[in-house]
């Protein structure tokens, strides 16, 4: 069903571009800047998160610059605190423009903590 | 909402992220006196462990689980599907027909067979002794749970929704108890202790059996405890008095 | 399911003839089955297992019966090639390659419905590339993977001339490395120190006797077909050598299988347990004597040795009652030994809403085995 969403996201998305629009417009992110400059980000957050899935599942590190936790904290949407669920949230938006796959939200938490507990989606 | 609580959040929730880069500052330090440090990772010197006293457990008293599932957002259990971290189990002596009561979770052990079973090293010993399961390289074969003798995992039959920030979990991987391993890492005591404490009983003693001056370590020295399934020598971390 | 498209892809390794009448109609029907599969596969990837009347005490359940059997047949089923190649008999060389494709086909059948099974089999590269040396479930899966190598390098050999002559050496490895893959199959469970219906030194002998025994079944029946097919029947002695070797190894599983009560019965804290499996636990003890002990033990040891029961149709039903009291075997070792509860809490009367002490439920066993069927 995901799959199917992404795919027509997907076409969809291909459909703007080829009207002439271009890349999504993806919800702003809290703060100045990101863990990395954003360039890098761009190229390499998978190779992060995985290296830092392994540290702190297997060896207990916490509280780490690369921590999924964290991504979500600052690139949720400033009313829902949810980083999927449009094609304006962050990590679906351009995932599904990317055509990749992003599995990791059918167990982690795709919304801030704030968000969970019913308060307001995302600190300022 | 009041604005202070929410500066008050952002700045922790900034300051988490930034932790590998700022050193984190004096406030939490304070904070979470017995925490490691970002980047710190769990030692070997610590181990984990667990003392339930069967007779302070009270019968019917169900606060560890109602905690446990609250802080973990696993809805209650009500069919053979449905996971099941800790369950209250009700005794009675066969023989003298004495009754008691005890939460039985995962056991925590130093020799785990579900560790041994695991075919792709998913099920794991942390160096403090906890075990867990890596949701990421699980391939859902359940044969840890086949292994367990202590029906402590449970298999997530069904898509998941309501996850809590620290305890992802999704269909078609094996779950358990992870002594809370969130919690425990900023230094504070599993959910269903302080839960247990909260309702009155303190039926259940935390800390690290390693430490000789800890009170989990003190009791055990002291009065008789034992361990389920003793027989199979798996040497586990949670400890049972008056069985 | 996996035997049937193994028919139809064996057809041509089998002495020259005309394509045979029905190989359309066992091909429409081996798609029939397949497209089933597919679909119930698919329904159970979408909404999780819940759909398949396993819980978390029963964690293993119909499918793991299926595949326990595929696999442990296809052992089996080398039977004839092994005799041929290692010990050199001329009549069960000719066979080789029949019983050889049969093997690989039930092989890979079973490991199918292993690994649809799966919780995620979306991770099979994770399980190809992180292996637990110490899991005995690792260790199958390089015998699994080896069987299928060894065993398709058999049939090459087997079917090209000039490799005649390594025919044998070949036929020896697959020979060892068969027994091995049914001792790794067994040791699944023969370790599980923590279950009353597993832990014995017995198991993985048991599953080299079951596997001769329903091996000999499957190639019997398939190669009975394909003689019906092909209006060439089996030459009488080789059946008839056959069929006896299929009673002999029968017999030894009724007597492993005596053997493995007996001794759990000589020690008191399993009493109870075999008291579940073999008096009050419905359905295992209906299954245990029914089932297994009645129509896959007694009825073919009769057609097997009854002097007047020679016929190629009582060597057929013989194999046939053989595979269907291995279902019930399996299933009252796989099934009846998780639902049996696990003792936790020796001396003490234990209850929980998880059901400790208690008999673990199975629900829903239609879909399941609807499912299981499929593969
Ligand atoms: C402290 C808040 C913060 C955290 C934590 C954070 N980001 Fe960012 N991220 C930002 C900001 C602000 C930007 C945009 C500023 C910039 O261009 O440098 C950004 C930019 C990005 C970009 C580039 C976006 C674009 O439009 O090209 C990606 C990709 C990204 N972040 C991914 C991640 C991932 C993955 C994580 C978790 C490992 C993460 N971020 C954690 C604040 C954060
Ligand atoms: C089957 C469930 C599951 C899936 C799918 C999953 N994870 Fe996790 N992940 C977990 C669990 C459980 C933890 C341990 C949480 C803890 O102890 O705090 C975790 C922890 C992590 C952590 C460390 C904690 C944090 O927030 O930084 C990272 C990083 C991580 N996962 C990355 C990923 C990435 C990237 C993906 C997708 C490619 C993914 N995970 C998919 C279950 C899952
Ligand atoms: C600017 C576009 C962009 C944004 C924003 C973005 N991603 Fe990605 N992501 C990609 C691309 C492109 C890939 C594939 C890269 C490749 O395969 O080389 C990818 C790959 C990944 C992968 C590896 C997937 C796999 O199956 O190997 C993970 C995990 C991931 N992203 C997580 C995230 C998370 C979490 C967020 C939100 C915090 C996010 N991404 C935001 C573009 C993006």
């Amino acid at each position: 069903m995901r799959v199917m969403a992404a795919g027509l996201l997907a076409l969809a998305l291909a459909g703007a571009a080829w009207a002439g629009s271009r890349a999504p417009v993806l919800d702003a992110p809290r703060g100045e800047k990101c863990v990395e400059d954003a360039a890098t980000m761009r190229r390499s957050h998978m190779d992060f998160l995985r290296h830092q899935r392994d540290e702190t599942v297997h060896r207990g590190i916490r509280g780490a610059r690369h921590s999924l936790a964290g991504c979500v904290e600052c690139h949720a949407n400033a009313k829902d605190g949810a980083v999927l669920g449009s094609p304006s949230h962050f990590c679906q938006g351009c995932h599904a423009y990317a055509a990749v796959k992003l599995d990791c939200f059918e167990c982690h938490a795709s919304r801030t903590r704030a968000a969970q507990a019913g308060r307001q989606a995302r600190s300022p | 909402m009041n604005p202070i609580d929410t500066s008050r959040r952002a700045f922790l929730g900034r300051t988490a992220a930034f932790a590998g880069v700022a050193l984190a500052p004096g406030v939490l330090l304070y904070e979470f006196a017995a925490a490691r440090e970002a980047g710190q990772e769990a030692s070997a010197a610590v181990r984990w462990g667990m003392l339930v006293d069967t007779t302070r457990c009270a019968s019917g008293c169900t606060a560890c689980v109602d905690a446990c599932n609250a802080e973990h957002g696993v809805p209650k259990a009500s069919r053979p599907t449905d996971a099941q971290w800790i369950r209250k189990v009700e005794l009675k002596d066969l023989r003298t027909g004495a009754v008691r009561s005890a939460p039985v979770m995962c056991q925590h052990c130093a020799e785990p067979p579900c560790v041994d079973v695991c075919p792709t090293g998913a099920s794991f010993k942390r160096a403090d002794g906890i075990v867990l399961v890596d949701r990421h390289t699980c391939i859902g074969c359940r044969y840890c749970m086949m292994a367990c003798p202590y029906k402590a995992r449970s298999f997530v039959h069904e898509p998941t929704t309501g996850q809590k920030t620290d305890t992802p979990r999704g269909k078609g991987c094996v779950e358990s108890c992870n002594l809370c391993a969130h919690r425990v890492d900023r230094g504070e005591k599993p959910a269903c202790v302080d839960a247990c404490s909260a309702a009155g009983h303190r039926a259940i003693v935390f800390g690290d059996l390693n430490d000789p001056s800890s009170e989990i370590a003190l009791r055990v020295r002291s009065v008789a405890t034992s361990q389920l399934r003793a027989d199979l020598r798996t040497d586990n971390g949670v400890r049972y008095q008056g069985l | 399911m996996a035997a049937r498209p193994a028919l139809a892809h064996s057809a041509p390794a089998w002495p020259t003839g005309p394509a045979p009448r029905g190989f359309t109609a066992l091909a429409a029907a081996g798609a029939v089955v397949l497209a089933l599969a597919v679909g119930a596969a698919h329904y159970m990837e979408e909404r999780g297992h819940v759909v398949t009347g396993m819980g978390n005490e029963v964690v293993w359940g119909l499918p793991h019966v299926f595949a326990i059997f595929l696999i442990v047949a296809a052992s089996g089923a080398l039977n004839v090639a092994s005799v041929g190649s290692v010990f050199g008999v001329a009549a069960y060389k000719r066979r080789a390659a029949l019983s050889a494709l049969l093997a690989l086909a039930l092989l890979v059948g079973g490991l199918l419905v292993l690994v649809l099974d799966l919780g995620r089999p979306e991770r099979l590269v994770v399980a190809a590339t992180h292996y637990n040396f110490r899991s005995i479930f690792a260790w199958n899966m390089i015998l699994y993977n080896g069987f299928l190598a060894i065993v398709a390098g058999y049939v090459w050999v087997n079917l090209e001339r000039r490799f005649a002559s390594l025919a044998t050496p070949v036929g020896i490895l697959a020979f060892v490395w068969r027994i091995v893959l049914t001792t790794g199959t067994g040791s699944i469970f023969g370790f599980l120190v923590a279950r009353q219906g597993y832990a014995s030194g017995l198991v993985a002998p048991l599953f080299l006797a079951m596997s001769l025994a329903w091996g000999l079944a499957v190639f019997l029946l398939v190669q009975g077909a394909l003689a019906r097919w092909h209006g060439a029947p089996v030459p009488e002695a080789f059946r008839l050598r056959l069929r006896r070797l299929l009673g002999v190894f029968v017999a030894t599983v009724a007597y492993l299988t005596a053997v493995l009560h007996l001794t759990n019965l000589y020690w008191a804290k399993q009493a109870a347990f075999e008291r579940f499996i073999l008096v009050d636990g419905t359905p295992y003890a209906f299954l245990f004597w029914a089932g297994w002990a009645g129509l896959g033990t007694a009825v073919p040891l009769v057609l097997v040795f009854h002097p007047r029961l020679r016929g190629p149709r009582a060597t057929a039903m013989a194999a046939l009652a053989v595979i269907a009291g291995a279902f019930a075997q399996l299933y009252v070792f796989i099934i009846g030994g998780q639902a049996f509860p696990l003792e936790i809490f020796p001396g003490y009367a234990a209850s929980s809403d998880f059901r400790d002490g208690a008999i673990a439920p199975m629900s829903r066993a239609f879909r399941k085995r609807f499912w299981a069927w499929g593969d």
